[in-house]
């Protein structure tokens, strides 16, 4: 750099040696200043953009992840029928245990609306319910079975489509008052819908614009899945379109007709769902009974506390984080009690009481550098060794605490040797002036002196560990695991895992679920952070 | 067992403690000058016991399961016993049984294996806590014998201390000895042993530009080929590096100037936090954003351009990849230009450059070999870096450098191979190890040449 | 200290602990040094020192900066172990004994030789911790109001007490520079050792509490045979009964006090104390 100072009279030219004309160096300083500022400017813009990067990631993820905190029921009520439920009537806890709960909330479900005929039908309207419904009722049965016989109102969770056509814009739709009068040939089954006049012919331009064709052979227009589906509600229920005419709309009966009488002009309307029936998870007959149970006021929306209390499921509306936690718990717990006496042990000896020489460097040099190993190296050697050669347990805590603890060890020595090297050597020598032997003046002055800023470097370890996901891959943790493990040795996944299995997944309600996941983690890594800065605040020592 | 074992090696521990320090104490009453103090000479008695009881355990435990399981494996005729495969699952299906997790038929010779198997085990764990005892109650009585005025029981048990502490220190090596020497081994036999069918040679694998590694299970799949040629994964790893490198180098050099150089103290406050959440953030959650919300971005706007974007392109993976080494690239420049000695910075300010001047021409020049080995370090944890191109990058071996083309990398390949299952010995999973090898072998040299140059340069200011 | 006429025993105790430990019939503590050398890696820092410290009353190296006094009383109580490069040759003896012997364990010979040093080192621990921390790891007492006695007795003779009685659950760093060295100087009596060894114990103080420090040391030489390395000529002939010139790295003069300030055989001698170098 001494060439990069003497490069610099070139661009400052003493005064004495050529006069230059003030304007001509007062152009050079501004042009300079201009420079300074540009160069000033693309600093604080790097930074700037790197914030907005930030910002960009949590509020994505953010805003993703808030579906996933809420979840919709409806508010049912079921008769607990002892026929089904205690066949004997003697209570026995195993044949309520194994009771057909599901036909229970069949029947609730129908009992909202009555009238459904037809198997596709009736299939769609128990689909509505998740089959965790069945469960939660199995469950409020057991814990109380005075309630065998009699009717309680109960809620049932949703199925996670249906969850998602409340929660979502999918049900957007413009409603048309009816301007004639509308007569119904039928209560049920295909119907035809005659008008007194042509009042369809501005729905009919409308599909001419869709694409759709009078279809010669069917005499009319043919709608089908792929453009915006019309339903007209009608003398209290509800008919697809599917044919149209000037005058007539022909279709299927998806709400059965209280009565065939003409609905007057302003009592009928032609309701238009935006988005096409093959585009959405959920049909135009699912559509038609959810509104029906919402305007029964049959519907809630609550606090997805199943989120946090249950494991893993297949089905999104029933997965929960709860086994992914107490697995990452568990293996935090094995990395923790590993690395942390290793680590600072051995930061006590390379500080302390190491010698000087090669070994002690190939230790210094060796540990430097499996600190920039990428993990999944580690994942590798806990694949061959653990696993292969060790015979321990796959997807098991153990392993994977194992591995994480070999992953943060090197973070752990570095941080715990700098806080030991921050200890002034005024105490140790002070203990052995004493009489104090080495190791009795490290143990009992410098290891407590240390401890804070070994705590901090820790629980910044610990972060990590928290975090890291590849390792743990290779070890088998990315098993589809429901059960919410009790012991290191037990099948088990962990949160960034679980994060990764998830993302996988194709359902958009999965997808919420990933982000609040990652949420949880994130609040985790948070509050440790916030943990270590603040250890590193209070018991900061100027010496 | 273990917990038998373990509660008596508690237990015991406790009584030495007790007894040893007790006669201490008792000595010194009788006016006996002790050397050491109570506390030591229970501590002595201490490591008396745990020392050869984990010994025994760490040693026994492996044996008696070993023999257990091979006295079990007489129960099977020979062609089981002699088929590594067949004896393996044979062996599992012991153990379930064992620890009753067995689900269906049981055969008679099952159980019959499986009772051999309980038994061996029961009297071999019976036999091991006999001797831990007798070994740790030895322990003991070594110990009060020992107790004496003159006994230096502190000089003793410091000595035992150090060699723990000298293990603990052990363990980092012993970690590298243990990657080195799984990774190496599996890589070996990947190319030299004969048994494996469908191991490409050594040049194939280098400069082959397929990558392919089906491995046909079944006798009637024989036509799929299956090929090994790494060339399309580097180039694919050193791509999407590349695109984070663009990302991140400019950004995080820039970020460190002006954090360095211009930031108040107070932007500073704030600043430095926003760099470190983003440092913290895990990576799993960053190829999640990268698949979720930046590729569609991207492939948005290159439909909007009339580009053809893969839906898993490198440039998304690159870009967010970028975003994870910024930090780092930032706070190791932040070190090092803080190491730039302030007479440096003066000696330009005092000829009269401005502040950009002096930083351009006497700062990043003395700064540049810790900014190079920061750019160093940063490639190599973007080289290693697993889950963003896991989720975000594709798994189709396009040997291309278009950015909005997929790729794969190396890391993705070594995920693939080895997660869900496996057989040990096909070249398959062998190449994965390969793959780490290399993987290893590559990060391992940029880390050291960095180190090393870190060091000079600590040395040169220090 | 009015329970000290009730439980006189553990100091009994303590000074019986530490006779204990001499060889029967030994003689009073005496440092006798012969040609020791001192090396750090190749300098060669101390050439050939002998001298012979007697066992009461105070004696003080002077000398320039730089020439072999810390040094050489940080070989007396073997500090030096702790430097790496540091090597000693020639012998030390204390009371007869080498103390440079193989068999010679260097933990007991600091609780023989205490050392004070340039900068106040207290623990960052209480008071009362600062100064039992001695006796405890030497097993010095038999039970806390032992403890309790030789805590107050060794603030009493370090002439802390009265100051710091109220508040000895208090960090022995929150005291003045002053009352901190005067507390490390009790640590080090806590020990009751023979010798106190300290190193320009009073250059981080100001001149009240030098004279403070100074009243104390002349307290403390009829117990102690105390070896005290000053930069202030004044201060060694305040304190000190002996005194030895250092100069680059050798011993020049050994003398009475008064024969060193008033009639130094060695030309160097007089330069140094009447101000010409150094
Ligand atoms: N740890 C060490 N390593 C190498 N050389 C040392 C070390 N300590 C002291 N020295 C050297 O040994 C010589 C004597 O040092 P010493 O500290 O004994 O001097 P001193 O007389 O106490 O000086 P001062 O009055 O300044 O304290 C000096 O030249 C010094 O540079
Ligand atoms: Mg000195």
């Amino acid at each position: 750099m001494t060439d990069a100072i003497s490069s610099l009279p070139t661009q400052l030219p003493p005064a004495r040696r050529r006069a230059i004309p003030p304007d001509v160096a007062a152009a050079r300083v501004r042009r300079r200043y201009a420079s300074e500022r540009t160069f000033k400017a693309l600093g604080f813009g790097a930074l700037a953009l790197t914030a907005v990067f930030l910002v960009a990631l949590l509020t994505s993820i953010i805003v993703k992840s808030l579906p996933a905190f809420s979840e919709h029921r409806a508010v049912l009520s079921v008769l607990v029928d002892a026929a089904i439920v205690d066949a004997d009537g003697k209570r026995n806890a195993d044949a309520i245990r194994a009771a057909d709960y599901a036909s229970l909330t069949r029947a609730a479900i129908t009992a909202v609306i009555p009238g459904i005929e037809g198997r596709t039908a009736r299939k769609a309207l128990n689909g509505l319910l998740s089959s965790g419904a069945a469960d939660d009722l199995r469950d409020r049965v057991i814990a109380n079975p005075s309630i065998i016989g009699t009717t309680i109102k109960t809620p049932m969770l949703f199925s996670d489509d249906v969850d998602l056509y409340l929660k979502g814009d999918t049900g957007r739709h413009t409603a048309a008052l009816g301007a004639a009068e509308l007569t119904p040939s039928d209560v049920k089954g295909d119907i035809t819908l005659t008008a007194a006049n042509q009042s369809f012919a501005a729905l009919i331009a409308d599909l001419e614009r869709e694409g759709v064709a009078n279809d010669a052979e069917a005499g009319a227009h043919v709608l089908d899945g792929r453009i915006p589906s019309r339903v007209v509600y009608i003398n209290g229920g509800a008919v697809k379109v599917v044919k149209a005419t000037a005058n007539t709309l022909a279709g299927p009966v998806l709400l059965p007709l209280s009565s065939v009488t003409p609905a007057q002009a302003g009592s009928w309307n032609l309701t238009t769902y935006v988005q096409p029936e093959s585009r959405r998870r959920i049909s135009d007959q699912e559509i038609v009974f959810i509104d029906k149970i919402r305007s029964a006021g049959a519907i809630e929306r609550g606090f997805n506390w199943r989120f946090f209390t249950s494991g893993d499921s297949r089905e999104p509306e029933l997965a929960g984080i709860r086994g992914a936690l107490i697995g990452t718990a568990l293996t935090l717990f094995v990395t923790l009690i590993l690395c942390l006496p290793i680590g600072v042990l051995a930061a006590i000896y390379l500080e302390e009481f190491a010698p000087k020489n090669w070994l002690t460097d190939i230790i210094e040099v060796n540990i430097n550098n499996l600190a920039a190993v990428p993990s999944i190296v580690f994942g590798l050697l806990g694949l061959a060794v653990f696993l292969n050669y060790f015979n321990l347990p796959r997807s098991a805590p153990l392993v994977g605490g194992l591995v994480l603890a070999l992953l943060v060890l090197p973070t752990i020595i570095i941080s715990a040797r700098a806080a030991i090297k921050a200890v002034p050597p005024s105490i140790r020598e002070a203990a052995i002036g004493l009489g104090a032997s080495q190791q009795q003046a490290v143990f009992h002055h410098v290891l407590p002196l240390a401890m804070p800023g070994i705590m901090t470097g820790t629980i910044i370890g610990m972060a990590h560990a928290l975090g890291e996901t590849a390792p743990l891959l290779m070890i088998g943790m990315v098993a589809f695991i429901v059960d919410v493990p009790t012991s290191i040795s037990d099948a088990a996944t962990v949160l960034p895992v679980q994060i990764y299995l998830w993302s996988d997944l194709p359902e958009a309600a999965f997808q919420q679920r990933t982000a609040a996941a990652i949420v949880v983690l994130l609040g985790f890594l948070f509050a440790m952070n916030g943990a270590a800065i603040w250890l590193r605040n209070k018991f900061e020592r100027r010496w | 067992m273990t917990v038998v074992y373990f509660t008596a090696l508690a237990l015991l521990t406790l009584t030495a403690y007790v007894l040893a320090s007790r006669r201490s104490v008792a000595l010194s009453a009788t006016g006996v000058r002790m050397h050491s103090l109570p506390a030591y000479h229970g501590l002595l008695a201490i490591s008396l016991v745990i020392a050869p009881m984990l010994l025994i355990w760490a040693v026994g435990t492996p044996l008696v399961s070993q023999l257990a399981a091979s006295n079990a494996l007489t129960n099977f005729p020979a062609e089981i016993r002699n088929d590594a495969l067949q004896a393996g699952s044979a062996l599992r299906e012991i153990k379930n049984l064992a620890a009753g997790q067995h689900s269906g038929d049981v055969s008679d010779a099952l159980r019959a294996a499986t009772d051999t198997y309980s038994a061996w085990r029961t009297s071999g764990n019976f036999l091991l806590l006999i001797i831990g005892l007798t070994a740790a109650l030895a322990g003991i009585a070594t110990s009060l014998r020992m107790v004496s005025g003159q006994f230096r029981a502190r000089n003793h048990f410091e000595r035992i201390v150090r060699i723990v502490l000298m293990a603990c220190a052990g363990v980092a090596v012993l970690t590298t000895i243990g990657i080195v020497a799984s990774v190496l081994t599996e890589t070996i036999r990947f190319f030299f042993d004969p048994n494996i069918k469908g191991r490409p040679g050594i040049l194939d694998f280098l400069f082959g530009t397929e990558w392919n590694p089906q491995q046909a299970m079944r006798a009637d799949q024989g036509d799929i080929k299956s090929a090994y040629g790494f060339v399309p994964l580097l180039t694919g790893t050193l791509l999407i590096t590349a695109i984070a490198m663009c990302v991140a180098g400019p950004l995080g050099l820039l970020s460190a100037i002006y954090l360095a150089e211009y930031a108040s103290p107070r932007m500073r406050r704030y600043a430095k936090p926003v760099l470190e959440i983003l440092a913290g953030v895990p990576t799993v959650v960053l190829g999640f954003f990268a698949a979720l919300t930046v590729a569609p971005y991207i492939r948005g706007w290159g439909e909007a351009l009339g580009l053809d974007v893969a839906s898993e392109s490198a440039l998304a993976a690159g870009l967010v990849m970028g975003m994870m080494i910024i930090p780092f690239i930032s706070s190791l420049s932040d070190d090092v230009m803080n190491a730039v000695p302030q007479s440096l910075r003066d000696g330009a300010y005092a000829l009269g450059a401005t502040k950009s001047e002096a930083i351009k021409q006497v700062v990043l020049p003395a700064a540049l070999p810790g900014i190079v080995s920061a750019f160093m370090l940063a490639m190599s944890r973007a080289i290693g870096e697993t889950m963003i191109v896991v989720m975000a990058a594709g798994l189709a071996a396009n040997l291309t450098l278009n950015p909005l083309d997929a790729v794969t990398t190396i890391t993705v390949q070594i995920k693939t191979i080895l997660v869900g299952d496996q057989e040990f010995d096909s070249a398959k999973t062998l190449a994965a190890f390969a793959l780490g090898f290399v993987l290893f072998f590559i990060t391992l040299i940029l880390n050291i040449i960095a180190l090393r140059i870190v060091r000079k340069y600590r040395e040169q200011y220090d | 200290m009015e329970n000290s006429t009730v439980d006189l025993s553990a100091i009994e105790r303590v000074e019986a602990a530490r006779t204990a430990h001499l060889t029967a019939g030994a003689k009073p503590a005496k440092v006798l040094a012969h040609d020791v050398n001192v090396y750090y890696g190749d300098k060669h820092a101390l050439q050939a020192v002998n001298v012979e410290i007697p066992d009461r009353g105070v004696m003080a190296f002077i000398g320039p900066s730089g020439c072999g006094k810390s040094t050489f009383l940080r070989c007396i109580n073997r500090m030096n172990d702790t430097i790496a490069s540091c090597r000693v040759t020639g012998k030390i003896t204390i009371d007869d004994q080498d103390i440079y012997d193989r068999s010679l364990d260097v933990v007991q010979l600091r609780a023989r030789v205490g050392m004070v040093f340039q900068k106040p080192n207290p623990f960052p621990k209480s008071i009362y911790d600062n100064v039992a921390y001695g006796p405890r790891i030497h097993g010095l007492t038999a039970n806390k109001a032992e403890l309790d006695e030789v805590v107050q007795s060794s603030l009493e003779k370090a002439a802390l007490w009265n100051e710091v009685k109220d508040r000895l659950q208090d960090s022995g760093t929150g005291l003045s520079g002053g009352q901190q060295q005067r507390l490390c100087i009790a640590r080090a009596i806590a020990v009751n050792p023979d010798i106190i060894l300290m190193d320009e114990p009073c250059s981080a103080l100001d001149p009240i509490a030098t004279a403070k420090v100074e009243t104390l040391i002349d307290e403390l030489r009829s117990n102690f045979c105390i070896i005290i390395v000053t930069h202030s000529m004044q201060q060694a002939a305040r304190v000190s009964q002996r005194t030895a010139f250092f100069h680059l790295g050798t011993l020049v003069e050994e003398d009475s006090t008064k024969t060193i300030f008033s009639n130094p055989k060695d030309q160097r001698t007089q330069d140094y104390i009447t101000g010409r170098f150094g």
